[in-house]
């Protein structure tokens, strides 16, 4: 009997504001706790809330580029329980009426793009922290993460087992990061996801009963927990059990979820409009204005790389997976008198590949844009075979020469002389006649052999397509 | 010296009859010789008084007064943070809490050179109509000691009407300052919603709360009201509007007024001395040439029930900071997290803040909230309306404060039901948000003062308050000295 998986993701993203949601206090990470905890974020008696501008403004962006419904009224709500990091005993978050609502975002999967639809994305406050370690059994309260602004972002339960989760997760992190609305580090906790995880047999019309998987900080955990979380369900099921409805952690160091508490222990938060602060009003021309600010949205770019360069589906996905690797692609396609399809190859191949070794990033590429096109353009014209390319991209990085002086100073530019080739051409069909009988019988595959021949003695320098090219004219003639 | 009001002390400081300082000691000895016996101020500020009477007295020999209350004696209210000045808000929770803020209304008051005197107390956290749930002990009514003053603003209604000092601030959530004031025999307004910073006013109910001044005058209300009202950008619930001068209808023209009395206001409950010295009152301003208009608030009687469901609901929440985690009592000796929370709020809290939060939690709990809480907010709707239909036929609503004179103390301790059917007439207002005053407006058969309630339509304290005036210049109700404290 199959089975289906059935996710929803919740996400936190801590929005990239300057001060926090309520107060002027700095949200900057790191420093001694409690050190950017003003007297609103430790709920001294008599003061006040007041919102930040800046981070509604980035919830109506968000909104703009989901193609989600922006409320003109919402309402800050108070969820009430007490925890020692949680200085007002309530948190304000938005319940009945969110700031934005509906929308969709469209994913990468094996069987094509995906659109996930989005419920709901709201702002509230983040809580303090408590810190357990190294206190001799008591417990630290660091508020300085107390206040900070979240946006949080709710799915509907479209997502269909573990990679697609992931897929969705890695897609919305891209897209907070595109519009600049949230940095996306997830070790710091700017991004978190909670997982709903419930499975059905296939063609089942209802929905399981969920289990919520809380703080997944990075993707993979993400996806390990959901295909854990699965596993465990369908053996209870599968063994004629029943699900509990309830909150369970996902313990990376044994890869597996455990129960944090059940329904019956469910908070009863007591929503209520939060007195302090009157109805989130927008006006249309902030609405208006926030729109016309909007970046070029990551969809928008893949159109117009299909459209405009005819790239694959998959070559733009990964081009845009980051609005400064696009930019990048964007650049160097620009400088470079070479096929969008070569660029394409490069940015997603050893661009990104020599990224990954150092520990970078697309906002930090060593290699300028404009150099990776000189270099381009010497694959295209044949100058360089790909594999003497990546010596020079690797060389690049520590000397400043341009692409030409770098191939000069490596030796690797490919022997295009004709004349030499065909000495090289003429060695090699006198020195193997097998092959050449072989190949005059009509095995293709012999041919093959010659040009690894020549490669050879020209010690990998020759252009193997022009050396193909000669050896076929010689043995025809 | 002690006789005069808000106005008349700021002419003698202009005029040089008298400095900040030497007001200050009058009003210091004043405090020393009659608090004992009313228990009406929780901190004397003296050493932090005579430095800011200084500053008062240096800035008008300069010639330069920070404004025309330069140098006047002023208390506040003990739910008003003050910093290096203990803000207890009459709770054991807050007993040695000190703020490391003022409060946008501490700040104003400053800012126009008010000389601090001390803070006076208060039912806790505001919580009350008799000043008895205190912490620090009941306040007694000057007028009869075995008395309440009202609450929950009762140390500031006290010790203006035992001229302790000329003004003080309170803080207005049902009627605690138009309560206290008429059973002290002064004079308070609690402004339209949003009209006075609540920034650093420690919350009871946040969407009723609402500071204003009390006085011994309408007219003191006015140059009160002058220094306490404006916008603060740090409240968001304050209204952004150009700033008005309350004293500029003092001398309202009463010909053509439009009065209305709701029948409501003085149906079954009503002690008719009370309503007989209201409508003599009324009678005053009928033969200036008011026109009385009869109408009618008919959801009135849901008021009260509707105020006690929302008032208790965001209490509930506003009080949930008290757990003994960062500042505050905590007790002393627990288990673990959660008796730590239990014993802290047990024994930090008095009962009637305990009932309140429990009947708060309870309204807002899964399965009762759209029966109470939601509600009372349409209740809530439906008084705002009912208001706005009377102030299309009228121009000011008249009718008492409050449904008796001064109770006994302990009379009504043991029956909280009984002590909240006293907030009748005051809870509406705020309700709907109006601006309301209590003026006096005689006695009673046992002497007590009667308070005469003016509500009035949104931003009209102006007019609320030349209405007062001319009353009060043709009355002497308001300079009447308490039998209890003579001068």
């Amino acid at each position: 009997m199959d089975w289906e998986v059935v996710v929803g993701i919740e996400t936190h993203a801590q929005l990239a504001t300057r001060s926090k949601m309520f107060s002027g206090a700095p949200t900057a990470f790191g420093a001694p706790p409690n050190t950017q905890a003003s007297a609103i974020d430790i709920a001294l008696p008599g003061v006040l809330p007041v919102p930040n501008a800046r981070a509604v403004e980035f919830a109506i962006r968000f909104g703009l580029a989901i193609g989600a419904r922006i409320n003109r009224r919402s309402v800050f709500a108070r969820k009430n329980y007490f925890y020692p990091d949680l200085p007002k005993g309530y948190q304000i978050s938005q319940y009945e009426q969110p700031i934005v609502e509906g929308g969709a975002l469209a994913i990468a999967t094996p069987a094509g793009e995906k659109t996930v639809r989005i419920a709901r994305a709201h702002l509230e406050e983040d809580a303090g922290k408590s810190l357990h370690e190294d206190r001799r059994g008591m417990t630290g309260i660091d508020l300085n993460r107390a206040g900070t602004p979240l946006l949080e972002i709710v799915t509907e339960p479209d997502l269909r087992g573990a990679r697609e989760a992931a897929a969705y997760a890695r897609a919305l992190h891209a897209l907070v990061r595109w519009i600049e609305i949230c940095d996306g580090n997830m070790q710091e906790g700017s991004f978190r996801c909670d997982a709903n995880v419930s499975v059905r047999r296939a063609g089942e019309p209802g929905l399981g009963t969920r289990c919520e998987i809380k703080n997944l900080n990075s993707f993979r955990f993400l996806e390990r927990a959901i295909e854990y979380e699965a596993r465990r369900q369908i053996a209870i099921l599968e063994e004629g059990g029943r699900i509990l409805q309830e909150t369970r952690l996902y313990d990376p160091a044994r890869d597996e979820t455990r129960p944090l508490r059940g329904k019956e222990e469910a908070h009863d938060y007591r929503y209520f409009p939060d007195p302090d602060l009157l109805p989130l009003v927008l006006a249309e021309d902030e609405i208006e204005r926030v729109r016309r600010e909007m970046p070029e949205l990551p969809a928008a770019r893949r159109a117009r790389y299909a459209a405009e360069h005819g790239l694959s589906a998959y070559d733009v996905a990964l081009l845009t997976e980051s609005r400064e690797k696009a930019d990048y692609f964007e650049r160097a396609l620009a400088a470079a008198r070479a096929p969008a399809k070569l660029v394409a190859n490069w940015v997603n191949g050893e661009i990104a590949a020599l990224l990954n070794d150092a520990g970078l990033d697309f906002d930090a590429v060593p290699i300028a844009p404009e150099r990776l096109a000189r270099l381009l353009e010497r694959v295209h014209d044949g100058t360089v075979s790909h594999k003497g390319a990546k010596e020079v991209l690797a060389a690049m990085r520590a000397r400043a020469e341009d692409a030409d002086a770098l191939i000069a100073a490596l030796g690797v530019a490919q022997v295009s002389d004709r004349a030499a080739l065909e000495g090289l051409v003429e060695q090699a069909i006198a020195a193997n006649p097998k092959l050449v009988a072989d190949f005059r019988a009509g095995r293709e595959r012999a041919l093959n052999a010659l040009v690894g021949q020549v490669m050879k003695a020209s010690r990998g320098a020759a252009n193997p397509a022009q050396v193909a090219e000669i050896l076929r004219a010689k043995l025809a003639g | 010296m002690l006789e005069a009001g808000v106005a008349e002390l700021a002419e003698a400081l202009e005029a040089r009859r008298v400095s900040a300082r030497e007001l200050l000691d009058l009003f210091l000895g004043r405090i020393r010789a009659v608090d004992p016996a009313l228990n009406a101020f929780v901190t004397v500020a003296e050493e932090r008084a005579r430095a800011e009477a200084r500053a008062a007295d240096e800035r008008r020999a300069a010639g330069r007064p920070a404004s025309p209350l330069d140098g006047v004696p002023v208390a506040h209210k003990d739910l008003f943070c003050t910093r290096g000045l203990r803000t207890t808000c009459g709770s054991r929770m807050l007993a040695d809490f000190v703020s490391p803020y003022d409060a946008g209304v501490v700040e104003r008051l400053a800012r126009a050179g008010m000389v601090l005197l001390g803070k006076t107390n208060m039912d806790e956290f505001a919580m009350g109509s008799s000043n008895e749930t205190s912490f620090f002990g009941p306040v007694r009514n000057p007028w009869d000691l075995r008395r309440v003053p009202g609450g929950s603003s009762g140390g500031s209604a006290a010790a203006v009407a035992a001229r302790m000092t000329p003004a003080a601030t309170g803080s207005d959530t049902g009627g605690s300052i138009r309560q206290p004031a008429a059973m002290t025999g002064i004079c308070g307004l609690k402004p339209t919603y949003g009209t006075v910073s609540r920034y650093g006013m420690v919350a009871f109910a946040s969407s009723l709360d609402q500071g204003g001044p009390m006085a011994r005058s309408a007219r003191d209300l006015a140059l009160l009201m002058n220094a306490m009202a404006g916008f603060d950008a740090r409240d968001s619930t304050s209204l952004e509007r150009a700033p008005e001068d309350y004293a500029r209808l003092l001398d309202l023209d009463l010909a053509g007024l439009r009065i209305g009395l709701p029948k409501e206001y003085f149906g079954a409950g009503l002690d008719p001395a009370v309503g007989a010295r209201v409508m003599d009152a009324v009678g005053w301003f009928e033969r200036q040439g008011a026109r009385l208009v009869e109408l009618s608030l008919p959801n009135t009687r849901l008021a009260l029930p509707a105020y006690y469901v929302l008032a208790p609901a965001e209490a509930s929440s506003n009080l949930a900071r008290y757990d003994g985690v960062r500042y505050g009592y905590r007790a002393k000796a627990y288990t673990d997290l959660a008796d730590m929370y239990r014993r802290t709020r047990a024994e930090g809290f008095g009962a009637e803040v305990k009932r309140r939060i429990l009947i708060g939690t309870y309204v807002l709990s899964h399965g009762y909230y759209d029966a109470y809480y939601l509600q009372a907010q349409k209740v809530r709707r439906l008084v705002a309306r009912d208001f706005a239909e009377a102030f299309a036929r009228c121009d000011l609503i008249a009718g008492p404060t409050t449904p008796t004179t001064a109770f006994a103390l302990g009379e009504k301790a043991d029956d909280p039901v009984q002590m909240y059917l006293g907030d009748v007439y005051t809870i509406p207002a705020p309700l709907a948000g109006l601006p309301a005053l209590s003026i006096p407006c005689g006695f009673d058969e046992a002497g007590l003062p009667v308070g005469l309630q003016l509500t009035g339509n949104y931003f009209s304290e102006a007019r609320l308050l030349g209405a007062a005036h001319r009353f009060q210049q043709a009355t002497d109700w308001h300079r009447r000295v308490p039998r209890e404290t003579p001068l």
